[in-house]
């Protein structure tokens, strides 16, 4: 393919990327991890170069234009999130993840094997246990969780789909292989700023795009509703799908809404929504209209106060009976949390192994189990160098990463670990992988991950191409949430040499032997600059100089 | 009113809407050449050019770059957004008393603006030019309506802009027919009308093509469907003339554009489907003819006469 040209090239005369060069890689190689962009020689990786090329282009004054044009464009449209109370532009780094099509098949092979595996799993624990039979994963470990929900015991998902939408976080180690650090099938969140990344991407740098050929991202919304209609109930011929936001004051309300609208489906909040005899309707102006399919963004514990948490405001009174009766489904599933326990995911190669009699494609971190005395033992005496995560958390909130954490919080920690070693887990200290991202007018390294989102429709897992880049901020930090103050980055997924949907249309074009009508000229206005007109202009010219002149 | 003044404010309507229309479709265009591992971006800037009704320039390779050039910079094409806007401004200059002030104060500054627009998209994307005249128009859209009174000369604004409404989105139709049902080119068209929120809100399901033609065809209540557009420019005419004979109509457009409407709303929508380019033919021809017997009925001018010795 011909290299797209966007802008006329012209010479730079400072290269903001080049005088950054030696810093960069120098700071690279004390950090020890691996870094996306540049190998161990300092040449730049195949994936990169292009890109590298196309920054060596710009001046400083550019990036700075491009910086303006970015915040004002996530500000206007509302992509803002707050933090310590503030409304900031949601923080994207001008300077893109590239993952090559070699990377990203093992990547995308991978995560849906983990999805279809969980899957399995949660079927298995919320109906016949055979694998807590066999022994594989201890009984007492999925019912001490406190996301395994007896109340979601029995009830059959309509076409077995309980994952929907999956997160599944993963990191480079030190030698680059991806390796995953936690499972999200609860609600996992971040997807709209996928999508929306790369728009604005496109519109503040497009010459970035010109270069390359990224995957595209956008049909996101359009393949979720597919998977949600097809989770519908038998018998709902024309399914009804909405959103079930907890509203306006939620951070992630945003993604709600973004997904919403994307979809063409109404965005409702518990007090929208009426159970009565089993079935969960919407109150609307034309009166009450049944729903089948409820994505709900609101937390198991709040999602119906029959069962859960009874003070819950946000939730829908007896949509939990409404889904065991089959009369609607909830997406993602009710209990789910068992499946993303992080005790539950150092057991995930071997349910891998189970179900599937398969090899993980991707590997897990290393994790220490604290229900085994001799780890706890080890564990508690070397808080200092390890990283401890609540086992029910996310967004990081409660990790604590030893190196860097005070003497008196780790004499906290070690009381709060002792006193319930199911609640945590203790992983070693992984130096994620790092990316030149932009700090002022420098381009530095700083540590990222990746979010890649997977929607099952019960055929198919299917992984969209790219996913969330989240980015540590501050110099050597390893915590990447959002929010603890944490970036992203657009995530560019390269085609490979497979084709396209649009090869396809070209194809069946060129057989069917097809060519568009030649367009008519658009109808001219009024004769412009015609002989005549010319001649009455300078006649009213003259009109008024002699005017003048009187 | 006098014909003059009626023509000028016909043809304002119908630049201010086609720059609109224009800087829709190349925001969406341009950004899906960039967006799209798979294009084949010289087809595709030809048959946008095409479709546009622009001359093709003779070059091996046609980019994202030269259709800005042609449909968006092109200071003296009547095709391209900035000689849309600058023949929507000298229309204007001359209608200036039948038209509120505040209209023309702003085209002319959007006018006066351009230059620099054009030259930061040259620099550092187009994007912020197509927003600009998008928000330009959408005040424009504003201050007409709320400033001028619903006389003969708003009917003649209103008319203009509606029939070229339907003439673009008609060659947006046309530009798609062919392509697979689920291509991602009907996405394409339907993001170019603004009407990818309004579809999915209305179907509530993945795009397909015979659904985005009839919705952009036939929906009664999307304000940039090919009906509802011809509907309107109707409505102006039938204001326009409120006389009506008992039996048949004298009125030609009115009759053309009646015609058009018909042929659309009383068909069932796969029987439109299944010779779709011949009825976007028909429907882009009646909007020439009616604008022609526009022009015959109301906008006529004698050549002025030229004395000679």
């Amino acid at each position: 393919m011909p290299r797209k040209r966007l802008r006329n090239t012209r010479p730079r005369s400072i290269g903001w990327v080049g005088d950054l060069l030696d810093t960069y890689v120098e700071a690279r190689s004390r950090s020890g991890a691996w870094d996306e962009m540049f190998g161990d020689s300092g040449d730049p990786r195949p994936p990169y170069r292009a890109l590298l090329e196309t920054l060596q282009s710009l001046s400083g004054s550019d990036l700075e234009e491009r910086c303006v044009a970015r915040d004002r464009s996530f500000r206007d449209q509302g992509i803002t999130f707050s933090l310590s109370g503030e409304e900031r532009p949601f923080p994207l780094d001008l300077v893109p993840r590239i993952i090559s099509a070699e990377e990203w098949a093992i990547v995308e092979a991978g995560v849906a094997q983990r999805v279809r595996t969980l899957e399995r799993f949660l079927a298995d624990i919320y109906g016949p246990g055979e694998i807590l039979v066999d022994g594989v994963v201890p009984r007492h470990l999925v019912t001490t969780s406190t996301h395994f929900h007896r109340a979601a015991y029995g009830i059959t998902p309509p076409n077995g789909v309980r994952v929907h939408v999956a997160g599944i976080d993963l990191i480079r180690d030190v030698d680059g292989r991806f390796k995953v650090l936690e499972d999200n099938l609860r609600t996992p969140s971040g997807v709209s700023y996928v999508v929306e990344n790369r728009r604005t991407m496109a519109r503040v740098f497009p010459e970035l795009f010109t270069s390359h050929r990224v995957r595209p991202v956008a049909g996101y919304p359009a393949r979720l509703l597919e998977a949600l209609r097809a989770a519908a109930p038998a018998g709902a011929g024309d399914p009804t799908v909405v959103v079930l936001t907890p509203g306006v004051f939620n951070s992630a309300y945003f993604e709600h809404s973004f997904l919403a609208r994307q979809m063409g489906v109404e965005l409702v909040e518990g007090r929208d929504l009426v159970c009565r005899d089993g079935i969960v309707r919407m109150r609307t102006t034309e009166g009450e209209q049944r729903v089948d399919v409820v994505y709900r963004r609101v937390d198991d514990d709040y999602l119906d106060p029959l069962h859960f948490r009874p003070e819950s405001l946000v939730g829908c009174p007896g949509i939990l009976n409404a889904a065991r009766a089959g009369n609607v489904t909830i997406a993602n599933a009710v209990g789910n949390g068992a499946g993303d326990d992080k005790l539950v995911y150092t057991y995930v190669p071997d349910m891998v192994r189970y179900y599937l009699g398969e090899e993980p494609i991707l590997d897990n971190v290393a994790t220490y189990r604290l229900d085994d005395p001799d780890q706890l033992a080890w564990v508690t005496a070397h808080l200092d160098e390890l990283v401890l995560k609540p086992v029910d958390g996310s967004g990081g909130y409660g990790l604590v990463v030893g190196p860097s954490a005070s003497d008196a919080d780790l004499a906290r920690l070690r009381t709060a670990v002792i006193a319930d070693p199911r609640a945590w887990i203790a992983q070693p200290v992984i130096a994620l992988s790092t990316a030149p991202t932009q700090i002022g007018d420098h381009l530095v390294p700083r540590h990222i991950d990746l979010r890649p989102f997977a929607i099952n429709d019960g055929e198919s897992i299917w992984v969209a191409p790219g996913g969330l880049t989240r980015v540590a901020l501050p110099e050597g930090s390893l915590v990447v949430n959002s929010s603890q103050g944490g970036g992203s980055k657009d995530t560019w997924v390269l085609a490979g040499a497979e084709r396209g949907p649009s090869d396809e249309v070209v194809a069946a074009r060129a057989s069917a032997g097809h060519r568009p009508p030649a367009g008519q000229r658009p109808d001219p206005g009024p004769a412009g600059g015609s002989a005549t007109q010319q001649q009455q202009q300078q006649q009213q010219q003259q009109q008024q100089q002699q005017r003048h002149q009187c | 009113m006098l014909s003059r003044i009626a023509e000028s404010l016909f043809w304002i309507g119908r630049y201010v809407e086609r720059a609109e229309d224009t800087a829709r479709i190349l925001d969406v265009q341009f950004h899906r050449l960039l967006e799209d591992p798979w294009i084949d971006e010289d087809a595709a800037c030809r048959g946008l050019l095409d479709v546009m009704g622009v001359p093709i320039p003779k070059t091996d390779h046609l980019g994202a770059l030269e259709v800005c050039e042609q449909l968006a910079y092109n200071p003296t094409s009547p095709c391209s957004i900035v000689g849309a806007l600058s023949a929507a401004r000298d229309n204007a200059r001359g209608a200036r008393e039948a038209i509120s002030s505040e209209m023309w104060e702003c085209l002319n500054a959007t006018w006066y603006a351009l230059p620099e627009q054009v030259a930061a998209a040259r620099n550092v994307g187009p994007h912020g030019l197509f927003r600009f005249v998008k928000e330009r128009v959408s005040i424009m859209g504003g201050l007409s309506s709320s400033t001028l009174s619903r006389d003969d000369g708003w009917r003649f604004l209103v008319l203009g802009g509606s029939l070229e409404r339907v003439d673009m989105t008609a060659r947006l139709l046309s530009a798609r027919w062919g392509d697979a049902a689920g291509s991602p080119g009907w996405v394409t068209t339907l993001r170019c009308c603004s009407a990818h929120e309004a579809y999915l809100r209305t179907y509530r399901r993945a795009v397909d093509a015979s659904l985005v033609a009839e919705f952009l065809l036939l929906d009664r209540l999307f304000p940039r469907s090919v009906f509802h557009a011809l509907s309107t420019a109707e409505a102006c005419l039938a204001e326009l003339d409120p006389l009506t004979t008992r039996s048949g109509l004298d009125d030609e457009a009115r009759r053309i554009l009646g015609r058009a409407r018909t042929e659309l709303e009383f068909r069932r929508a796969s029987e439109l489907l299944r010779d779709l380019p011949s009825h976007l033919a028909r429907i882009q021809g009646a909007c020439s003819e009616a604008a022609v017997a526009v022009a015959e009925r109301y906008f006529r001018q004698t050549a002025p006469i030229e004395w000679t010795a």
